[in-house]
């Protein structure tokens, strides 16, 4: 490592910079980078190029992309030192989001099941 | 044009002769405590010292006398209901009206859950947190009076229901179809939901502060495995806050989107599901029972502690407990509808994973029983509730792994045996915890103990009247009573229904008691000033500061070296046979005072009112006025005032005589 990387060490997009302007130029490539995958979703909605069924998974896909650019631009979760609690935070977060999804959907699965609305009616009522 | 929305003369409940009377007491009590207030010209010292205030000791005490306040409403919403069920069978149709007593057993759930437990324990952690961090606040001071005054604007909302208009009759937790706009058409519903709206705001900012407080500011030397047990259970119901509140204020949200814009998320009709909504209010609902219990277990922990002379036995094991709670209370939440239907392997899962809980918890137990074994036990007040909770907590628990068993739930379920279970387990850890806490942190709050004897009489009133109230109703539950009946046909139910009320009037004595006890304590302070800062021989760093604690807590911050800070800085003391040297003092930054908090909460409560009458342009105005005062308090140009070294010095000095004292006493007696 020469001297002059010791004084600028490598930054990660989301660690704090030493000027404003290399802070906003993070913000802006963030910025643009939620505003291609918002409008990637709208044209994936869209398009008739995709094969329908596929359609989803590609939401899916950009919308954890999305997760990403959030969590790393704005957000300010990096790998780096001193972000320990935040991962751990974050990584709380996700758990409880998923056990909670997951749990509604295996249980509000089973209850439709069970008390005898099936899919037919279902279907009826979403008609409405 | 309207202006006053749905409002009329007949909002206000001149045919019912209660609640007329009980408002009318109210806003004749209230107006000769401001008339008293102003005339005293008491005014600005208030405003000055206290409603502006951002200090966490004063926001504590605050919070502690609201909660005080919403106990002895929501008890005496409690011993309506006793009194009403001790008299209501065959042709007696008792006192209260059906649509009455259904607005009772709301308000007393709602009440005593968000208002009287949850606004205690914060009140504790706000006045006990900093000082066991050894810090001089919490990370948001601001935050924090703006999450106090949120609270308080919520509980003035409830409190109106009462005077103008209704009160909810869903039960605490407003389940649709009932609470939809076709069957509860009134505002009711509206009351619940738009204060519990506010105060969720309020309490998910308090989680914020207090988590951010924990993880990043703590005294020098304080790492994770040396905080005290208190600032564990603390951070792991915050966490629990965080991740569980916005699932409240969402699903509520959904509801209102159903009540006044028609939407169908929880109705009978347009594809609404109303299973949805028990669902995901017990996916709130479950943490909640911890966020309210794992303070209390803190408490406890460094009760039992300070009074057995001992070490806490099994510190980590103590905070990776506290953990597995924290993770596991998000995983069982289905236990609060094991009947709904969603069939036999769900139940299971759900189930076993209740059961569970009892792993940690018992590990608990242990751990509080073998602190004490071996210890030099001293039988104050804190540790007569301390040990009342152990043998209450253990018995809920059992209670609780047979309701935890699906086949067991589906013949008690929604009867009085639950009743008398949950009821078991939270005024034995909660109401238990916040009393033992009270006298425990009390002579650290304002400079003198409070009466040993009286104390006592309240423990053993509230206890023996647990009991009497309480294991009849498990019995009842069994003999096939259910929950929320405001009439009964059954004769042979009668007797134990009396033995509960004198159990009620039992803790109606406990609670006057404890009045009595803050009276002639006050009254005696003279005798009782707690000179040391250390009445309890403690040995956690609130202790190590002067009661009441200075503006800035510590003059210099506490330098930690392994567990119980404070006990080991004493011991090192008394081997040297002096206290520690006299540091260089340096002026203090202290937080200003801001009126943003108090502001932003008057706002709030137009809002909320109007938003419960339909009055939308005073909502609009509510809500500009909120962010005005938002803005203004981002645009400040001050944030901080500086206490001069010599005040500090003086404080410090003052406090190091003392202390050497102290010592010379403690050395002459060993």
């Amino acid at each position: 490592m020469t001297e002059q990387d010791r004084q600028r060490p490598d930054v990660a997009p989301g660690e704090p910079h030493d000027s404003l302007m290399s802070e906003t130029i993070s913000y802006v490539v963030g910025l643009g980078f939620a505003l291609i995958l918002t409008g990637l979703s709208f044209w994936v909605a869209s398009t008739p190029l995709l094969w329908g069924p596929g359609v989803a998974t590609g939401l899916v896909v950009l919308a954890i992309a999305q997760m990403g650019v959030h969590l790393v631009f704005f957000l300010h979760i990096t790998s780096g030192p001193d972000n320990a609690n935040n991962v751990l935070a974050l990584a709380f977060g996700v758990l409880i989001v998923f056990l909670v999804m997951i749990g509604t959907i295996w249980i509000m699965g089973h209850m439709n099941a069970n008390m005898g609305v099936g899919a037919d009616l279902m279907n009826l009522q979403m008609q409405h | 044009m309207n202006f006053v929305g749905k409002l009329t003369w007949d909002s206000i409940p001149f045919d019912q002769p209660i609640p007329l009377m009980t408002s009318i007491v109210i806003i004749l009590g209230l107006g000769a405590i401001l008339a008293w207030v102003t005339l005293k010209g008491h005014v600005p010292y208030l405003w000055r010292e206290w409603i502006t205030s951002t200090d966490h000791k004063r926001i504590g005490v605050m919070y502690c006398i609201l909660a005080f306040l919403m106990l002895i409403r929501g008890f005496a919403d409690a011993i309506m209901m006793r009194a009403q069920q001790a008299v209501a069978v065959g042709q007696s149709q008792g006192y209260l009206p059906p649509e009455h007593y259904n607005q009772i057993f709301s308000a007393h759930g709602t009440i005593m859950i968000f208002f009287m437990a949850m606004t205690f324990l914060i009140g504790m952690m706000n006045f006990v947190l900093p000082l066991q961090l050894g810090v001089r606040d919490v990370a948001f001071p601001t935050m924090n009076s703006v999450s106090f005054w949120l609270t308080a604007s919520a509980v003035l909302l409830v409190n109106v229901s009462l005077v103008v208009g209704e009160f909810a009759r869903t039960g605490w937790l407003g389940f649709p179809p009932l609470s939809e706009k076709a069957f509860s058409p009134g505002v009711g519903v509206d009351y619940y939901l738009v204060s519990l709206q506010i105060s969720g705001i309020g309490t998910l900012l308090t989680g914020i502060n207090f988590v951010t407080t924990i993880l990043k500011i703590r005294a020098p030397g304080m790492s994770y495995m040396r905080m005290p047990v208190f600032c564990w259970t603390s951070l792991a119901a915050n966490l629990l806050i965080i991740a569980s509140f916005p699932v409240l204020t969402a699903t509520l949200g959904l509801l209102m989107l159903d009540r006044y814009l028609g939407f169908h998320f929880f109705t009978n009709d347009g594809g609404g599901n109303s299973m949805l909504y028990v669902n995901l209010i017990w996916i709130w609902g479950h943490p909640e029972v911890y966020i309210l219990a794992l303070p209390s277990f803190g408490i406890f922990s460094e009760i039992f502690a300070t009074f057995s002379g001992k070490p806490l036995f099994g510190y980590r094991s103590m905070v990776y407990a506290t953990l597995a709670i924290c993770i596991l209370s998000f995983t069982v939440w289905l236990h609060h509808f094991f009947t709904m239907g969603a069939g036999a392997d769900v139940n299971a899962i759900f189930g076993i994973a209740s059961m569970l809980i009892a792993i940690p918890t018992g590990v608990k137990i242990f751990n509080w029983l073998f602190t004490m074994y071996g210890g030099r036990v001293r039988f104050s007040v804190p540790m007569h509730w301390a040990l009342g909770f152990v043998v209450t907590f253990v018995t809920g628990g059992m209670t609780g792994v047979l309701l935890a068993s699906p086949p067991i739930n589906f013949v008690v379920h929604n009867s009085l045996f639950l009743i008398a279970h949950f009821h078991h387990v939270i005024i034995g850890a909660v109401v238990f915890g916040l009393m033992a806490g009270y006298n425990y942190w009390f002579p650290k709050a304002f400079g003198f103990t409070l009466d040993e004897r009286l104390g006592k009489a309240s423990f053993w009133c509230w206890f023996a009247g647990f009991y009497l109230a309480f294991l009849p109703l498990y019995i009842l539950g069994l003999m096939g009573a259910t929950r929320r009946m405001q009439h009964y046909d059954d004769p042979s139910w009668q007797p134990l229904m009396v033995v509960a009320l004198v159990g009620a009037i039992l803790i109606l004595a406990g609670i006057v008691l404890t009045g009595v006890q803050l009276y002639v304590s006050i009254r005696t302070r003279d005798r009782r000033r707690d000179l040391t800062g250390d009445p309890w021989d403690g040995r956690t760093l609130e202790w190590a500061t002067l009661s009441p604690p200075p503006h800035f807590n510590f003059a210099v911050l506490p330098d930690v070296h392994g567990e119980e800070a404070y006990w080991s800085l004493k011991q090192r003391a008394l081997q040297r046979g002096r206290i520690s040297d006299e540091p260089e003092y340096q002026p203090i930054e202290m937080p200003l005072n801001s009126p943003t908090g108090v502001i932003c909460a008057f706002f709030a409560t137009l809002c909320g009112f109007a938003i419960i009458w339909y009055i939308w342009w005073l909502a609009i105005l509510g809500l500009v006025g909120a962010f005005v005062i938002f803005v203004w308090y981002a645009w400040r140009d001050e944030h901080e005032h500086v206490i001069p070294v010599e005040e500090v010095q003086r404080l410090e000095r003052e406090r190091r005589r003392i202390r050497t004292e102290l010592l010379h006493t403690l050395s002459q007696s060993t």
